[in-house]
């Protein structure tokens, strides 16, 4: 009996190890910057001319950083998503357009100027077709300010506190349940305090 | 003769990506050798975090390009390799490091393996001891020794 047992004991362990294993999203590495201040940084708006915009402005509110791009894939599947949340909730969403010029784009060697314009006509194309849920979108056209954020895989979306603090970070296609069951419930809670 | 073309194709597809890789990377090297030296060597030890099992001196990722920018740039800047694996780790987290820093939270990933070598290591022997006291032959008393002499003759 013993010696069916440990075997049969051992092989459930290891088919629950890997069975959790299997589960679980690789891509889902905690982020050292929940808990810290968002990193600072002042960026062109998506509007025309020099409006620009830093986390600063949203001092005092709980507001979302949501990083998208109109040649992601996953931010197409997302963004039905955001559009129907910004228009049941007050929650602020802040888009930050990450390298809208791809390395393949012609206009990627361009002067900053000539890129800036194509991202922002881009982007405003895109959002004039499937809907705009950001308050506003800042151009992080070299994307310095999505190293500074820890960007690996757009979309990705922050929680930011009403003193600037990073609450939550989530990388892939936000979810309806995603936002009912946990960012939702933050947010109000973080509005309490 | 087919595995003789299968080779040379092989071989020669082999010469062709390593003359197209070193080309890119002589593309993106700076002017300074000995800063590009360390470049890479520390770019070893880093993980692309989107490729997730290349290092990032290996990955042709776009945001290991990037990260290889900023990283050169810092370098260049004056900021020592510690400071440089900082500045990652702040942002991605230890992930970004393939040799982890020993510390509590990562105490299972380093000393985990030789937990369960010792573990295994006991059982073994604890295995083997039943092993020897079962294999062990208990010697024949004379009487069976007689009945088994009487029983063989038949």
């Amino acid at each position: 009996m013993k010696k069916v047992l440990i075997p049969l004991v051992l092989f459930i362990a290891l088919v629950v190890f890997l069975a959790v294993g299997l589960k679980r999203d690789p891509r889902d590495i905690p982020s050292p910057l929940v808990g810290k201040p968002a990193p600072h940084f002042t960026l062109f708006t998506l509007d025309k001319g020099d409006n620009k915009f830093s986390p600063i402005d949203m001092q005092g509110q709980v507001w979302m950083l949501n990083v998208w791009a109109t040649w992601c894939v996953a931010c197409r599947e997302e963004h039905p998503v955001l559009v129907a949340f910004s228009e049941k909730t007050q929650v602020p969403i802040v888009g930050l357009s990450y390298k809208e010029i791809q390395p393949q784009d012609a206009a990627y060697k361009a002067p900053f100027d000539d890129k800036l314009k194509l991202a922002r006509e881009r982007s405003q194309v895109w959002l004039k077709r499937h809907g705009n849920p950001y308050v506003t979108t800042v151009m992080d056209l070299d994307g310095r300010v999505g190293i500074n954020y820890g960007v690996y895989g757009v979309p990705e979306t922050y929680v930011i506190d009403k003193g600037g603090v990073i609450r939550y970070k989530f990388v892939g296609a936000v979810t309806p349940a995603l936002l009912a069951e946990k960012i939702l419930p933050l947010i109000s809670e973080l509005n309490k305090s | 003769m087919k595995r003789v073309i299968l080779n040379a194709v092989l071989t020669l597809s082999l010469v062709l990506f390593a003359s197209v890789s070193t080309g890119r990377e002589a593309m993106l090297m700076s002017e300074d050798p000995k800063l590009e030296a360390r470049l890479d060597e520390l770019s070893h030890e880093l993980r692309c975090m989107v490729c997730q099992n290349e290092s990032l001196a290996s990955s042709r990722a776009e945001l290991a390009d990037d990260l290889r920018t900023e990283v050169r740039e810092l370098l260049r800047s004056g900021k020592s390799d510690r400071e440089v694996k900082d500045f990652l780790v702040s942002r991605y987290g230890d992930f970004v490091l393939y040799n982890p820093e020993v510390k509590p939270l990562t105490w299972v990933l380093w000393f985990g393996p030789f937990v369960l070598l010792v573990i295994a290591v006991i059982f073994l022997g604890i295995y083997l001891r039943q092993r020897r006291a079962l294999a062990a032959p208990e010697a024949m008393s004379d009487d069976e020794r007689k009945r088994a002499k009487q029983l063989l003759k038949g």
